[in-house]
């Protein structure tokens, strides 16, 4: 039997980012990376946006749509480079700056939310 | 490259080399590397969103600043192209659902249409609630 590995917990983290990102981001940046810069909607006040962000179910969701899709772009960029660009010898390299990254975004959520 | 070990049954193996561009010149193969590439669009979201969150726990100007950026030409070509890597990844997650799970009734196998369905209903309704809960004014 082959020993058992993590590859299972980090594929679950890929596809539950998979589907965070896939329903919930499109419109988040369609939001703030092209209506309002474009002039096509008028951004939300400071005061209103602090005080959605500030609800604690918010806050939650906010924690969960930063930190999943995180990790899922770790999974599956490390296995962009590995098979489309196939830097085989730096895979450790990848590897910690791929989870490493994701670990990184997630800390920095959670204290932005915490203090927000 | 690490070499597999010969065994007592395997010589060692030997493998045709692949060009690092094998993906390149099958609209196929292209289309996997840009659906592996959609996650560079998903990890540069919530980037963008850390720093709105970032701006909002500063104040009020650093909110009108952050808007400010927003608005730079590069910024708004890069989040359109950003916007399409992203469609493309919904998509494509919403697709393969069916064929990661599939539904059977009586024994016959559920189109995989009516599977993917709920998804894109499900996408509808959240960009809907999200949407009115950014835009809603008190």
């Amino acid at each position: 039997m082959s020993k058992p590995s993590n590859e299972g917990f980090f594929w679950l983290l890929f596809s539950a980012g998979g589907v965070v990102a896939a329903v919930f981001l499109p419109v988040i940046l369609f939001l703030f990376g092209l209506a309002f810069p474009l002039g096509w909607v008028s951004p939300p006040s400071f005061e209103h946006l602090l005080a959605l962000a500030r609800n604690p179910l918010a806050r939650v969701f906010l924690f969960v749509l930063c930190s999943l899709p995180l990790f899922h772009w770790a999974h599956r960029f490390r296995f962009t480079v590995y098979d489309g660009l196939q830097v085989k010898h730096l895979n450790e390299v990848v590897l910690v700056f791929c989870y490493g990254g994701a670990v990184l975004g997630t800390l920095v959520s959670g204290y932005l939310l915490l203090r927000m | 490259m690490t070499q597999l070990p010969s065994t007592e049954f395997h010589p060692r193996w030997y493998r045709e080399p692949v060009s690092t561009y094998w993906w390149i010149g099958s609209w196929r193969y292209s289309l996997f590397i840009l659906r592996e590439l959609t996650s560079v669009a998903v990890a540069w979201t919530v980037v963008m969103l850390l720093f709105l969150l970032r701006a909002l726990l500063s104040g009020p100007d650093a909110y009108t600043r952050w808007l400010h950026r927003m608005q730079s030409p590069v910024l708004i070509v890069l989040n359109a192209i950003v916007m399409c890597f992203l469609l493309l990844h919904t998509i494509t997650w919403f697709n393969l659902a069916p064929r990661a799970m599939p539904v059977r009734v009586n024994g016959k196998r559920v189109p995989e249409v009516l599977v993917a369905a709920p998804n894109y209903g499900l996408w509808v309704v959240a960009s809907v609630v999200i949407a009115w809960f950014v835009l809603r004014t008190s």
